[in-house]
């Protein structure tokens, strides 16, 4: 308002009409500046999308949907005998896993820093979980191929054989040589990667719990365990939730340290010490010296993991709405 | 302040070298890349000119000659005549090297082990799975090796290493052959892939009872442990510079169009049966004629005096007669 009155001062008032639409055709270019930049970012996702059905349109026509089931990967075969099972299975395995470590746990480590722990230890683990986050994947990958897979190989999967073996199911899980090159060693890795994203959400939305609702609880003789179960998580389930997607959309996608401990077999293996691979893993140590159909049909790995991690991403939104749905009655 | 004059300096140095003579661009093969970069060094204190190499791999280098970015490309798996004839370009072979099989197994000493080509088929076949079974035990008689499973490490990565490796593995093995064939990138019945040669000699070093395989240079520098070989003629030989040298000697490269020659599985008592050479690539009708004639002016400078410096990494150079049937191929197949 002072720039307007500046503006009456110096030129009269017959001018204010001439300001003020010089300030509307600031607004008017604002908007288009703001909405380019957003229509920028759907034509760069279509652009994306079209460029992977483009190349991987080849593959798609050689293999249809036979690609989805097919766990052969030989392309040096002629011609290439080309299939996505091993892969996406490997994708869906080290996720599911690795949210089943790192959910139980990112929550536990949420709920103790906002309703238990004491007020100095609280920033030294905040401090550390947001380092956690910040470390670069490779590094990861570094730390689980050095350290973490030794441990595997030769403390935890000959301790686990000799517990499982014989035992059906189980024995069969935890069988084969000892290698730390394994899909539980990326696993791991993966679930520590993901463990700051759930915490931290979770913290957030720990945090805007209203404090007379825990107290009410606590005051008619709730333990914390049941304060927590009956009425922080409650409160917070949809902002919870959406830190544990953006997780598994981290786990699904991730592919440097994934590269560098799965052991990039394309074999599936009931053993979950076995070497397997996944979408990234795959793509990222093959596509250099591709071509042809091997080329295109990494390009249609690709655009699965797109449809995948959409699909994922898309579940999470609708189950997320029925909650809402349900605590609406 | 004195890391930013270096970089301003290099700048300056660069522009100006370029303003006189373009940088040789090439790219492709990881396994000769040592001896490139180390024959560009000396090439450029002599005569003042660069050379640019990429080592993004065979395939690589074949694309991107066939779509005329580069001066030269350099690949490990020569290509077929048609192949050539199709893209216009020539091939010849530059240097050559060894692949050995490395191990880790405890107490086990370099070249104490040896293996013949059906033993190894059948370990990364995932026939053979333990270190004492009976075919290993056959060769070893005198080595003590563990009754423990076997970690086979292999390639992830499309590779000119892998194509060598089961060119000969599919010499050596019928059932190879049928079931898993030769390429840069094969359908692997076992083991985990480890990227690069650097990524299989980590990994072996690293993993107890393993075994692998990489460029001979990979494993002397790493002091990995090789094994010995049972080679096409029934001898036992160890991976030695006169092992590559006897198995290179036998290439008949005159006779090979396209110098289309895999050195593995040669006839020879000497012979190392995994030997190999790596390839160039050039345009016919290169686009831009100077650069191509610079870049055979450095290929043949490597040619006279690169040989000790190739000996020094362990790389065997072309033999005299095979450069001389080299230069023929030059001022006959390429135009500039």
């Amino acid at each position: 308002m002072a720039v307007q009155g500046d503006a009456v001062e110096v030129a009269g008032p017959y001018d204010r009409a001439k300001a003020l639409s010089a300030f509307k055709a600031g607004d008017i270019a604002f908007y288009w500046i703001t909405r380019a930049c957003a229509i920028s970012v759907l034509l760069i996702l279509g652009g994306i999308i079209l460029s992977l059905i483009i190349g991987a349109w080849p593959a798609m026509k050689q293999y249809g949907f036979a690609f989805l089931w097919t766990q052969r990967w030989a392309p040096s075969a002629d011609p290439p005998v080309l299939g996505a099972l091993g892969p996406m299975y490997g994708t869906l395995v080290t996720s599911f896993i690795a949210m089943l470590v790192a959910i139980p746990v990112g929550l536990g480590i949420a709920i103790f820093l906002t309703e238990l722990c004491p007020q100095w230890l609280r920033r030294p683990i905040g401090i550390a979980i947001e380092l956690l986050a910040g470390i670069p994947s490779i590094i990861y990958g570094m730390w689980g191929f050095f350290v973490l897979g030794p441990f595997l190989a030769y403390t935890f999967q000959p301790f686990m054989i000799s517990l499982f073996d014989g035992v059906p199911v189980l024995g069969s899980i935890f069988a084969g040589p000892p290698s730390y090159l394994s899909v539980f060693n990326a696993s791991l890795i993966l679930s520590i990667m993901v463990l700051p994203f759930i915490t931290a959400i979770s913290v957030d939305v720990f945090k805007t719990v209203p404090p007379v609702l825990k107290e009410a609880a606590y005051g008619v003789g709730c333990t914390t365990w049941e304060v927590v179960r009956n009425v922080v998580i409650p409160y917070t389930r949809v902002g919870v939730i959406g830190g544990i997607m953006l997780a598994l959309g981290r786990a699904l996608g991730e592919t440097m340290a994934v590269t560098f401990i799965i052991g990039n077999s394309f074999r599936i293996s009931s053993s979950i010490f076995a070497p397997g691979t996944t979408i990234s893993a795959a793509i990222a140590s093959e596509f250099a010296e591709s071509d042809g159909l091997h080329q295109s049909a990494l390009m249609l790995l690709g655009l699965l993991l797109f449809v995948l991690t959409f699909f994922v991403l898309a579940a999470a939104r609708l189950m997320l709405m029925r909650l809402e749905k349900k605590a609406g009655k | 302040m004195n890391f930013m004059k270096t970089i301003v300096a290099a700048g300056l140095v660069a522009a100006s070298t370029s303003a006189f003579a373009a940088d040789i661009t090439g790219a492709g093969a990881t396994f000769p890349f040592p001896i490139y970069s180390k024959w560009a060094d000396a090439y450029k204190k002599e005569t003042g000119n660069g050379l640019n190499y990429q080592s993004i791999g065979s395939g690589g280098g074949i694309k991107q000659i066939e779509a005329k970015t580069v001066t030269f490309g350099a690949t490990d798996m020569p290509l077929k005549v048609e192949r050539l004839d199709k893209s216009g370009l020539v091939q010849w072979p530059m240097v050559m090297g060894a692949i050995v099989p490395v191990l880790n197994v405890e107490g086990v000493k370099p070249g104490e082990v040896v293996f013949d080509g059906e033993t190894l088929a059948n370990i990364y076949l995932g026939k053979i799975t333990k270190w004492d079974d009976p075919a290993i035990k056959k060769l070893n008689p005198k080595v003590n090796l563990p009754s423990e499973a076997i970690t086979v490490v292999r390639r992830s990565d499309g590779s000119g290493t892998t194509f060598n490796f089961t060119d000969y593995l599919s010499k050596v093995s019928a059932e190879w052959k049928s079931k898993v064939g030769s390429g840069t990138a094969v359908e692997w019945p076992t083991g985990v892939g480890a990227k690069g040669n650097e990524g299989v000699s980590g990994n072996v070093s690293q993993t107890r009872n393993s075994i692998g395989y990489v460029e001979y240079a990979y494993a002397k520098q790493n002091k990995l442990t090789f094994t010995a070989m049972v080679n096409k003629a029934g001898k036992t030989v160890e991976p030695t510079v006169p092992a590559f040298q006897a198995a290179a000697s036998n290439a008949d490269w005159a006779k090979a169009p396209g110098y289309y020659v895999i050195l593995t599985d040669q006839p020879g008592e000497q012979s190392w049966p995994i030997t190999a050479s790596t390839f160039i690539l050039m345009q016919r009708e290169p686009v831009d004629k100077t650069a191509s004639a610079e870049a055979i002016k450095f290929f043949k400078w490597a040619f006279a005096k690169g040989d000790k410096m190739a000996e020094e990494l362990d790389y065997i150079p072309m033999p005299d007669s095979v450069v001389k049937l080299i230069e023929k191929t030059w001022s006959a197949d390429i135009k500039s």
